[in-house]
C-alpha cells in the first residue's frame, strides 16, 4: 500500500513537471526548488542577474500544500535547535554547488527524463556526494537533535509563503521580474501555486525525497524512496517524449552546459550538502511546512546561497561554469567535508549520553 | 538485556543508523526505541520489519511521541 501510495506520487510529480513546462516553465524546468529559489532570491533584489527574476509559486505552494497535510494527519509539529546556524550556512553551500551544475536533484531527474545526458553525469556525481555522506553518517554524524517549540515559530514557513503569494499577486514595482531568459519563462500563477500545493500535499504525505531515495538504498537497501524518484522518471520520460520535449544527447540541451567535470563535481557537493542536511532541497521545504524551524533556515540559506552565487559570478550557465564558480564548488566541498568530519565529536558525546540515558535493565 | 535507543528529535537518516547500531550489539534481547516524528517511526518500523523479519510493537506514549519494541 505504501509502495502504491510512493508510486502513485513520483508518477504524479513527473506528470506535473511535465506539465508545467507545457505551461510555461522552461524546458526541463517544471519543477526546480533551487533555480525556483534562484528567481524569488532575484525577485526580491537579492541579486540583480536580471534573467533570472521571478516569484515562483510552486514554491510556496509546496510549504502550504506540506503545511495542509500535516495540518490534516496531525503531524504539524513546532520544533527546532538541531544546529540552526550551521544549517543555513549548510543550504547556501547546497545552492552554490546546485547552481554550478544549474539544478536541484529534482530537476535533475526530469531534466534526465528530457534526454539531457549532463544530467547523467549529475546523478552519477549526486549518488557519488550520498556516498560520502552515508560515510560520515556511519561514522556518526549528526548535527543534534531539534526540541519541541511554542506554536508561533512553526508558522514561519507557512507564513513566509503566504506573503510570498501576496507579493506575486499584487506584484508591486519594487519586485523585480524577467523580461526575457528563463525568468521570464512560467507558467500562470494559478497553475504553478496548484501545482506547487498538490506536489506539496503529497510529498509530506509520502515523505518523497531524492537524496533519501539513494541513500536508503545503499545504506540499508531500503528501495522505498528510491521508488519515487524512478517514478519521476518514468513518468516524466514518457509526458516529455508525448510532448515533443525529449531531446538526447549532450549538446544544446535547455538551461545546461556540458562541462562534465563539474556537472558532477557540483552534484557532487549538492548529494553530500543534502545527505549531512537530512533532506534534498524539496524536502526541506516540505519539513518547513511541518513546522521545522531548522528546516526552514535551511530554505532562507538556499535562498542566500542562490543569491551569492550570482552576485559573485559562480553560477553556471549554458555557457559553462565561470572560473569563479569552479573555485566555489571546490571551497564548498572543501567545507562540507570538514563539516561531516568535525560533526562527529559532538555527536559521539550526545550519542553516549542518550545511551547512558536510557534504561539498562538486566533481562 | 534491555536497550533504549532515544532518537527523538533526530534527522533523517539518524533513527535508522542508531537502531542498526543497536541491533549489532548481540547482546541486545529487547530493543526500545523512541522517536517524535512520524517519519522516523514509519522508517525504524520499516528497518526493524526488514532486518529482522518481525513487526516492532508501536505505542504513542504521549502526543507526538512513540516507542517502538522489539524482542530479538
Amino acid at each position: 500500500m505504501d509502495r502504491k501510495k510512493m508510486l502513485g506520487a513520483g508518477l504524479l510529480v513527473g506528470v506535473l513537471g511535465v506539465l508545467l513546462v507545457l505551461g510555461g516553465n522552461p524546458k526541463n524546468m517544471g519543477v526546480c526548488v533551487v533555480c525556483f529559489l534562484r528567481d524569488i532570491a532575484g525577485a526580491l533584489g537579492f541579486h540583480r542577474a536580471a534573467i533570472v527574476q521571478n516569484i515562483r509559486l510552486e514554491i510556496p505552494g509546496f510549504i502550504l500544500g506540506s503545511f495542509i497535510a500535516s495540518l490534516m494527519f496531525k503531524e504539524f509539529r513546532p520544533r527546532g535547535g538541531s544546529s540552526t546556524i550551521l544549517r543555513f550556512f549548510m543550504g547556501a553551500l547546497v545552492s552554490i554547488s546546485a547552481l554550478v551544475f544549474l539544478g536541484c536533484p529534482l530537476r535533475m531527474i526530469l531534466r534526465l527524463a528530457g534526454g539531457d545526458l549532463n544530467a547523467f553525469v549529475g546523478l552519477l556525481g549526486f549518488t557519488s556526494g550520498i556516498a560520502i555522506g552515508i560515510f560520515f553518517l556511519k561514522r556518526g554524524f549528526t548535527l543534534g537533535r531539534s526540541y519541541p517549540q511554542p506554536q508561533v515559530p512553526g508558522y514561519t514557513g507557512p507564513a513566509f509563503a503566504v506573503f510570498l503569494i501576496i507579493l506575486a499577486v499584487l506584484a508591486p514595482a519594487f519586485i523585480f521580474h524577467s523580461e526575457s531568459g528563463p525568468g521570464s519563462l512560467a507558467a500562470p500563477l494559478v497553475y504553478s501555486l496548484g501545482a506547487g500545493l498538490l506536489i506539496g500535499f503529497i510529498a509530506q504525505r509520502t515523505r518523497l525525497c531524492m537524496v533519501g531515495g539513494i541513500r536508503d538504498m545503499i545504506m540499508f537497501k531500503d528501495s522505498h524512496l528510491l521508488l519515487g524518484f524512478v517514478a519521476i522518471f518514468v513518468a516524466a520520460l514518457v509526458g516529455n517524449l508525448v510532448t515533443g520535449n525529449f531531446k538526447l544527447g549532450f549538446v544544446e540541451q535547455p538551461i545546461a552546459h556540458s562541462n562534465h567535470f563539474y556537472n558532477y563535481l557540483g552534484m557532487l557537493a549538492t548529494g553530500l550538502g543534502a545527505a549531512l542536511l537530512g533532506g534534498c532541497p524539496l524536502r526541506q521545504l516540505i519539513l518547513a511546512g511541518e513546522g521545522d524551524s531548522d528546516a526552514m533556515v535551511t530554505v532562507m540559506g538556499l535562498i542566500v546561497g542562490a543569491a551569492v552565487a550570482h552576485n559573485f559570478g559562480l553560477a553556471a550557465s549554458g555557457a559553462g561554469v565561470p572560473i569563479n564558480g569552479q573555485i566555489a564548488n571546490w571551497i564548498v566541498l572543501a567545507l562540507l567535508v570538514t563539516i561531516g568530519f568535525s560533526a562527529r565529536a559532538t555527536m559521539r558525546a550526545t550519542r553516549t549520553k542518550t545511551i547512558n540515558a536510557g534504561k539498562e535493565v538486566k533481562a | 538485556m534491555q536497550y533504549v535507543v532515544d532518537a527523538r528529535g533526530r534527522s533523517c537518516p539518524e533513527p535508522v543508523v542508531l537502531t542498526r547500531q543497536a541491533l549489532e550489539d548481540k547482546s541486545i534481547k529487547s530493543l526500545t526505541v523512541i522517536v517524535d516524528a512520524a517519519v522516523a517511526r514509519e522508517n525504524v518500523a520499516r528497518f526493524l520489519q526488514n532486518a529482522t523479519g518481525k513487526q516492532p510493537e508501536i505505542k504513542e506514549t504521549s502526543n507526538g511521541e512513540w516507542e517502538l519494541k522489539i524482542k530479538l
